[in-house]
């Protein structure tokens, strides 16, 4: 089975009724997206099929069609994505286990809405839960990256 | 004086635990020096000063021992001893080190004798003292109870000064330059030409030195990275998807565990029948483990699958089957003596003064259920056993325990058993427990050689949570001129404590200090207090929930007291700023005031304002949540923290927990409980149980007492106020006391 991560083409042998989170995390050794519930209730494996935030916990690998990204595509710490820079200065992760899906789901929300308000903010990210409650700087960091991206 | 004498008895406790002999206490015990963990390990030519640096020519080393649960400990201790050590946090590796004695906590004593942790008086001091050499005497090297911040302060500070002074000796004698005449600065030692001697390039000749003791430490108005904001030292890492936590460590040869155990927690499996999983793709074997069975796969969704596929019989469950039940047992415990615990507090005459005959005599009764800890990174361990040595990667916070188990279960001496802490995906008291680590062992012991990662289901992680507490408190109390006059509080809960003592293989002497906490040393002066704490026979195991007995006698306290304080026709901050009995207490609540600029429980029309304050783990803090009743519900706007936990060593990292902790709080009391039917927990997945998500979070304001307060860490001690808070402002915007948690069976959150 073909696929391409990050940009990259990867062959797997896997049943294709093998979610894709475990193919990322256990074939691929892409361990960015994150196991938390495994019933798509979480948001900690987020990732993007061609830009669109999918929970990869809950995505069979033979249903996937076009590029995924991960965390780790999105940006590194050499060239941080605007969300990630703006998760980095706000400082937002406690324990930080959700992270990488709460910034997959800004990144995508930024995508498609670039200025969102309180409510779409809140609707989108409701998706993902974070045990260890770092909404307030959730809340503020997407609004950072918002103004960061008009910007540049 | 209390304060020098507290310093001075840290101080010496280092240099004992480093390098010198001791002379303390006169127990004997506690003379003894403990080994130093890095010694046996450092490299020729490396100077290990004391258990808290390491450097040698290719780099300095911090560790800090405290386990990093996303609370940030591991930024906390680096930068404590970098401020003394006059190092960058940028230049250095920061490390969890080996689990060690050495590394045993001085803090934890605090919270484990019958005295307010604000008090300082001699005989609070001194009893600390004593149940501190227990803990030293143990080697009980603890994350938990808020404690590292209390436990390092001191400590790693003078860790890092007695570094820096014996570095710029080591400086002095190499160039000749007196130590006066040097400075040091970014992991190098300055002499006076303006030549700089890297501290990488002093530490052979330092490590033959002994090292300088009795250093004072810089004060505060001196600090470069101490009180002010400070990248965390995970947060790149932790953004860019980089950081690995133990559920992600791969390693060659690796194979893949998950358990089927029975739901009915504790019990045993009686049979299963393992053909169906045996044949399915990548499974590599199934073996009988305690209380159930492990899948090894080559793939952690293919042992999850196969996993379930295994057919079981279970024993029953060795506690009631349903939850009425539960609730049954926890009410017949009132007033039977021979549960009563302890009697906390017992000021003036509550009975005579709550009598039948009096009016003004109010009552109430209040349930806390079992919670869930529910950390989003499931449990996990990587075991790996070799003929003379076994690795272990965990996060726990308990290290030396789970070696010990590890040992007793592989037949190897804890000598041989090497724990890596690891950064954990949140525990909340979850990784107290030991079952990852010993099933691990279990199973990495019939496979030898062969690196196993066992992995819990999330769904296997919910029914072995061992969760919070259940209890109940009967209230009875009275007014009189318009103000509180009597208050007394039954509290009957299981003991967490002992079930997670026992789990240990301990028993727990005398009461346990957490069925009544947050409630007996509520900071008023009452005429009439009486708080009894009941210990209900044991139920479902249970266990440490984060901020523990305060978050169930802390809504009972705070709820009970905002009835009389209604009934009594007050203002609920003005009435509690009478009572306060200590200036601390009213400055604290005064500033909680200011903050919400205080204008009465309903300000507005459809908007209340709900006041709570509960002293935690030495902490005393207090909340006003404001909420605005909607025609879909109740939807929660503004909190506002008022907190006295003395210096703040990050603001940015303080501001973040504190919200983090009220986030907590508010979201399991609205929408959280763990139930029991069939001896199994109800709930199997965040679908149902969830906690609080984003759109239901309000703004959160935070403040710290300015002053000279102990300090005091502040994980926990933000939780307790939130729910009481909480069921006080709903009342004060729809006259509905809500005496139950979780709150949304009797009222509708958006």
């Amino acid at each position: 089975m073909k696929l391409i991560v990050n940009g990259r083409p990867h062959e797997v042998d896997v049943e294709p009724e093998m979610p894709l989170l475990w193919v990322l995390r256990d074939e691929l050794g892409i361990t960015g997206p994150k196991y938390g519930c495994g019933i798509a209730f979480c948001g900690a494996c987020t990732v993007h099929i061609d830009g669109a935030p999918v929970r990869s916990c809950a995505m069979p690998v033979g249903q996937v069609e076009g590029e995924v990204t991960t965390i780790e595509g999105l940006g590194q710490p050499e060239a941080l994505h605007a969300v990630q820079k703006a998760w980095v200065d706000l400082q937002v992760a406690q324990c930080g286990y959700c992270q990488s899906g709460q910034i997959m789901t800004a990144a995508s929300l930024l995508q498609t809405t670039p200025s969102p308000t309180d409510e779409e903010i809140d609707n989108a990210l409701a998706a993902n839960l974070c045990r260890c409650g770092t909404y307030p700087r959730i809340r503020a960091a997407v609004k950072q990256a918002a103004k960061n991206l008009k910007g540049a | 004086m209390g304060k020098l004498a507290t310093i001075a008895r840290r101080t010496f406790l280092i240099g004992s635990a480093a390098v010198a002999g001791g002379v303390a206490f006169g127990v004997y015990q506690a003379k003894k020096t403990l080994p130093n963990p890095l010694k046996e390990d450092a490299p020729a030519g490396a100077a290990v000063f004391n258990p808290w640096v390491l450097i040698d020519a290719q780099g300095i080393t911090l560790i800090a021992p405290h386990t990093d649960l996303g609370q940030g400990v591991r930024s906390m201790q680096a930068a404590l001893i970098a401020e003394e050590l006059d190092v960058d946090l940028n230049q250095v590796r920061v490390t969890p080190g080996a689990p060690s004695a050495a590394y045993y906590n001085t803090a934890t004593a605090d919270e484990s004798v019958p005295f307010l942790s604000t008090d300082d008086s001699w005989q609070a001091d001194a009893a600390r003292g004593a149940v501190g050499t227990v803990i030293r005497m143990l080697g009980m090297q603890v994350t938990g109870g808020s404690t590292a911040v209390p436990d390092s302060f001191v400590k790693l500070r003078q860790a890092g000064a007695m570094a820096r002074e014996t570095l710029k000796l080591a400086a002095s004698e190499q160039s000749g330059v007196p130590v006066a005449q040097l400075k040091t600065a970014q992991g190098a030692v300055l002499l006076p030409d303006g030549r700089k001697l890297p501290y990488t390039q002093l530490a052979a000749r330092a490590a033959q030195l002994k090292p300088v003791q009795d250093v004072p430490l810089r004060p505060p108005e001196q600090w470069r990275l101490l009180g002010k904001p400070m990248q965390r030292v995970d947060v790149l890492d932790k953004s860019t998807g980089r950081l690995k936590y133990g559920i992600d460590l791969a390693m060659d040869g690796m194979l893949i565990a998950a358990v089927r155990l029975n739901p009915h927690n504790g019990a045993p499996l009686k049979r299963f029948d393992a053909k169906a999983a045996e044949g399915m793709r990548g499974v590599k074997k199934v073996l009988p483990v305690t209380s159930g069975v492990a899948v090894v796969a080559d793939n952690t969704w293919r042992a999850f699958k196969a996993a379930e596929a295994v057919d079981c019989e279970w024993a029953d469950a060795p506690y009631p089957a349903n939850q009425a039940d539960h609730w049954k047992a926890v009410a017949d415990t009132f007033g039977n003596d021979g549960r009563l615990d302890k009697v906390w507090r017992n000021d003036g005459d509550v009975d005579a003064f709550t009598g039948a005959t009096n009016p003004h005599t109010i009552t109430a009764e209040y349930r806390a259920p079992y919670l869930a800890h529910a950390p989003l990174e499931p449990l996990a361990a990587v075991v790996k056993v070799s003929p003379e040595r076994v690795d272990v990667w965990v996060s726990h916070q308990i290290p030396r325990v789970a070696q010990q188990k590890v040992a007793a279960i592989v037949g190897q001496p804890e000598s041989q058993v090497h724990l890596h802490n690891q950064y954990s995906g949140g525990s909340f008291g979850h990784r107290l427990e030991f079952d990852h680590v010993t099933l691990a062992a279990e199973v990495a012991k019939q496979m030898p050689g062969v690196p196993i990662k066992l992995v819990f289901r999330r769904e296997e992680d919910f029914a072995h949570d061992y969760p919070r507490q259940i209890g109940m408190a009967r209230g009875r109390g009275a007014v009189d001129g318009g103000q509180v006059q009597a208050l007394g509080l039954d509290i009957a809960t299981v003991s967490s404590s002992a079930s997670q003592f026992g789990r240990m293989g301990q028993a727990m002497p005398g009461p346990d200090g957490q069925i009544a906490a947050g409630a007996w040393n509520m900071a008023y002066a009452l005429p009439h207090c009486r708080v009894r704490a009941y210990r209900v026979p044991e139920l479902a195991p249970t266990s440490s929930w984060r901020s523990v007995g305060a978050s169930t006698a802390g809504f009972f306290a705070e709820s009970f007291m905002d009835e009389l304080v209604h009934a009594a026709g007050a203002d609920p901050l003005a009435e509690r700023l009478r009572l306060a009995r200590d200036e601390r207490s009213r400055q604290l609540l005064q500033l909680l005031g200011r903050m919400c600029d205080w204008k009465g429980a309903k300000p507005a029309p459809g908007v209340g304002r709900g006041v709570a304050f509960v002293t935690s783990f030495g902490v005393p803090c207090a909340q006003v949540v404001e909420v605005r009743r909607l025609p879909e519900g109740i939807r929660i706007e503004n909190v506002w923290v008022a907190v006295d936990v003395g210096p703040v060593i990050d603001p940015v990292n303080f501001e973040n927990l504190v919200q983090g902790g009220v986030v907590w709080a508010l979201g399991h009391a609205m929408n959280c409980e763990i139930t029991y039917e069939g001896g199994k927990a109800q709930q199997s997945n965040f679908h149902a149980f969830t906690g609080m998500r984003l759109n239901q979070c309000p703004a959160i304001h935070v403040q710290a007492l300015a002053g000279t307060a102990k300090i005091r860490g502040v994980g926990e001690p933000p939780v307790p106020p939130a729910a009481p808070a909480l069921a006080n402002a709903i009342f004060a915007a729809t006259g509905q006391r809500i005496r139950e948690m979780p709150f949304a069976k009797h009222i509708d959150f958006v």
